[in-house]
């Protein structure tokens, strides 16, 4: 099930509400490579352990979406970045050359120098202590460090007292209106009553667009006038949530420099106003555009100063199979990426996948 | 968070005073400063790499100029080569013999095509041409209801009908020949470079209108992957130049660069701003110190000029020199320097501004602040701020809603600043009285050697002003 991270129960009817978010022990799920206690599966694993929970129409539906769109398969149209050097350290030696390829093909991922450096320098002193002599070991050894470095948390947030309220912020054009189509989509068919809040006002169009999207999954679509104050229009939104007793509200705003001080505390005040009764913020999502260089760190950095960010979805990655400064993102800020846009259909947004990704990155 | 190159290059070749040559050593350190800080400004790869092996011989071979430190010398080199990478002159737009004049705008998703597509129109329309739009992109929701309600405000017109973009684009040539209009744009929808379909359709609308320009928009925030995309656009459209844009944010833009080297074609116009005037041809000696970190004093100075009305500021810069400014002409010159950008972006874009002062928060609240407290004021006390006494600044404060510290403050900020134009008076009266009668006596058409020189003084005083500001900004005086 593409989205279920961690949402709360689906309604009764759907097939899969007993199953919700199952804890289980490591042992009967994950190789043993993994040293944890107990880790949080998501269902879509389990979906596919056991086909027969479903019968469903709605349930065939996600399951085909699941099935149809894995993370690593939707990549693979785009060339990765590394592909080239990837092969050429394959079958290196670990000398001073392999080390500068692999500087060269972390930063042409985008991953940025400072977070490069720091990562190579680790590797460097594994490679040392386990004596690693050969390019495939070392390339092995460097995916595992960096899947390590990407093991955090990336539940979404639906729990929380009041009409939850997720909201999508983040620079120009870097797919916020879209974002919210997609995940609107996704959350109806999994049964949730979705509210959607055109709070870019901002934008010629803007609410005409996410009102498109709304029509086509269902959503209540709650907007104002153009040049309206957006937090007030979020406001009616969740105001419309409650009346309707629906499941989330996701709110638009428009796109905005980081550098723009005015429009960052406008952005404050929105989150501040959606989150007072009976809204509460569950989860602020910064939308950064995968093709984004060393600026996505600024981005992040300034966002989170100003609406405490709680999550990253990382927007067009067909087109580029990089995406790499969510890396120094997550090493450095620790915000997760939880949402990975692959494509402009309306079931092109799946959950961010570490492995998948850190696998994709080094693919050729 | 980026110190800047120079500061860099100065601790670098600190211990080099009186020497004449650079040595092989100094310069490979210097070498390795230029490669982070490129990379950090997201300049390609590749291209980073032949542009410092260009630079290291060129700066091994030169003697150090008299006038310059070793560093500044480095930075003399590696300027110059970058704004030979990025292109010495803007694009010149010759129109076709035939009318309209096509072009053709692509570009990822996001990138910004639609608002450029309309600042461009602005743009043609401010050069005395007549320009229709044509919305081709069919596939975002509403991107043509964004196009309309743009070229709207700007009074152009817009063709598009659902029929597929193909014909969209066809039926707008021929619209815009039965209209009359002499210049085509059309905005087409976002699309990756690896999505061979949709390359396919847009090499199929610029085979059926044949563009006399193509140009390319681009995200002045891209990283790495800028040079692919240039390269593959470029392969199916046969690009003519690029457009970038969100160049207001703090992006070092080193995109622009690498899409330059790789592709060959300039970069021919850059947006710097939301609103639809905030576009204009591109200076690629401005991106080359944006690039290094080195501020943007020379935009600055033009946009100053821009902003200000001239009449107006040299009214105000005379008024300065005579000691007869006002606090009305204070808070006029906040708001004027306020319209162009926050207050933050301004500083961050002067060089020679201590770092600790750029990394202040300028918070726009002391602005709004000093505007109450001066609009408190009566017409009288303005003109003579001598006239508030204890009571007076009371009042002021509590119609302000501040302090009288506060009120005091700033009374004291303004005393000084005016004691010390009344000093600087003398060095520039003369000039500036000149600029105005040349102003006055000159209003009619000259040659183009006569307009340039006028336009000297003119620069001359917002940027006065500007340096003024630094000096009463309340909230900046402790950290300068």
């Amino acid at each position: 099930m593409v989205l279920d991270q961690g949402l709360p129960e689906p309604p009764a009817e759907s097939p899969l509400s007993e199953l919700g978010e199952i804890v289980v022990p490591l042992e009967e799920l994950v190789d043993e490579e993994l040293e944890l206690g107990e880790i949080v599966v998501p269902l879509e694993e389990l979906v596919d352990e056991e086909p027969q929970a479903s019968e469903d129409a709605l349930e065939q539906q996600v399951e085909d979406s699941v099935n149809k769109k894995s993370f690593g398969s939707r990549l693979a149209k785009a060339k990765s970045a590394m592909s080239g050097y990837v092969t050429s350290i394959r079958n290196s030696e670990v000398n001073e050359s392999i080390w500068e390829q692999l500087e060269e093909a972390l930063i042409l991922a985008d991953v940025g120098m400072a977070a490069t450096s720091s990562v190579l320098d680790r590797l460097k002193k594994t490679a040392k202590d386990e004596k690693i002599t050969k390019g495939p070991e070392l390339l092995e050894a460097l995916k595992a460090q960096m899947k390590s470095d990407l093991d955090v948390d990336r539940t979404l947030e639906l729990n929380c007292e009041g009409i939850p309220v997720w909201l999508f912020v983040g620079v120009n054009g870097v797919g916020k209106t879209t974002t919210i189509g997609k995940l609107g989509q996704s959350l109806a068919i999994q049964g949730h009553s979705v509210v959607m809040a055109a709070g870019d006002t901002f934008r010629a169009a803007a609410a005409e667009q996410l009102e498109t999207w709304a029509d086509r999954c269902g959503a209540h679509f709650v907007r104002g006038q153009e040049g309206a104050d957006p937090s007030s229009v979020i406001f009616d939104a969740i105001i419309s949530a409650e009346k309707r007793d629906a499941d989330v509200v996701l709110a638009d705003t428009a796109g905005r420099l980081q550098n723009k001080v005015n429009l960052m505390e406008e952005l404050a005040k929105v989150r501040r106003v959606a989150d007072r009764k009976p809204g509460s913020v569950a989860e602020v999502f910064l939308v950064i555009d995968a093709t984004t260089g060393q600026n996505g760190l600024t981005q992040a950095r300034e966002f989170a100063l100003s609406v405490d960010v709680t999550g990253v979805v990382l927007t067009k990655l067909d087109g580029s199979a990089k995406g790499g400064i969510v890396f120094a993102i997550e090493k450095e800020m620790g915000l997760p990426v939880k949402l990975v846009g692959l494509g402009e259909g309306i079931d092109d947004l799946v959950p961010f996948e570490s492995e998948e990704f850190v696998e994709t990155l080094f693919s050729n | 968070m980026f110190e800047s190159l120079s500061d860099r290059f100065d601790g670098i070749f600190g211990r080099l005073k009186g020497k004449g040559r650079l040595s092989q050593g100094d310069v490979e350190d210097a070498m390795r400063e230029i490669r982070v800080a490129l990379l950090e400004a997201d300049v390609n790869f590749t291209v980073v790499r032949d542009f410092v092996e260009r630079v290291k011989i060129r700066c091994l071979g030169s003697d150090i100029a008299q006038s310059l430190t070793p560093g500044q010398q480095v930075i003399k080199v590696v300027n110059e080569e970058l704004k030979a990478i990025l292109g010495g002159e803007t694009l010149k737009i010759t129109f076709a013999a035939s009318p309209p004049t096509v072009i053709l705008m692509a570009g990822l998703q996001g990138s910004g095509k639609t608002t450029s597509s309309v600042k461009l129109a602005r743009w043609f329309k401010s050069q005395g041409r007549n320009p229709l739009l044509v919305g081709a992109d069919l596939q975002r929701p509403a991107a043509v209801e964004q196009l309309r309600t743009l070229a709207d405000r700007i009074d152009v017109p817009v063709y598009s009908d659902s029929i597929g973009p193909l014909a969209v684009v066809q039926r707008g040539l021929e619209q815009a020949k039965t209209l009359g209009r002499d210049v085509l744009i059309v905005d087409t929808a976002g699309r990756l470079a690896v999505d061979t379909e949709l390359m396919d359709e847009i090499a199929s609308i610029s085979d059926a209108i044949e563009p006399d320009y193509t140009f390319l928009v681009i995200d002045a925030m891209t990283g790495q992957d800028a040079v692919n995309t240039a390269e593959i656009f470029h392969g199916t459209l046969e690009l003519d130049g690029i457009i970038l844009t969100k160049l207001d944010g703090d992006a070092r833009g080193g995109a622009a660069l690498s899409v330059k080297e790789v592709v060959g074609r300039p970069i021919a116009f850059a947006s710097t701003g939301e609103n639809l005037e905030d576009f204009d041809q591109f200076h690629p000696e401005r991106m080359a110190e944006r690039i290094l970190g080195m501020g943007d004093i020379l935009t600055l100075i033009e946009k100053a000029e821009e902003v200000f009305e001239k009449e107006e500021a040299e009214v105000a810069a005379q008024r300065l020199l005579d000691g007869t400014f006002t606090l009305d002409d204070f808070v006029d010159q906040l708001r004027q320097v306020r319209k162009m950008g926050n207050l933050s972006g301004l500083m961050a874009m002067m060089p020679g501004i201590p770092k600790e002062m750029k990394n202040a928060e300028i918070d726009e609240r002391d602005v709004n602040r000093v505007e109450a407290i001066v609009l408190a004021m009566t017409p009288s006390e303005r003109v003579e701020p001598a006239l508030i006494d204890s009571s007076r600044r009371a009042r002021i404060a509590r119609g302000s809603g501040t302090s009288t510290a506060q009120v005091s403050n700033l009374l004291n900020q303004f005393k000084e600043m005016r004691k010390m134009m009344k000093g600087m008076a003398g060095f520039g009266t003369k000039k500036t009285a000149k600029s105005r009668k040349d102003k006055k006596s000159k209003k009619g058409k000259k040659g183009p050697g006569g307009g340039r020189v006028q336009a000297k003084p003119a620069v001359a005083a917002p940027k006065f002003d500007i340096g003024k500001l630094d000096l009463t900004l309340p909230g900046l005086d402790k950290n300068s």
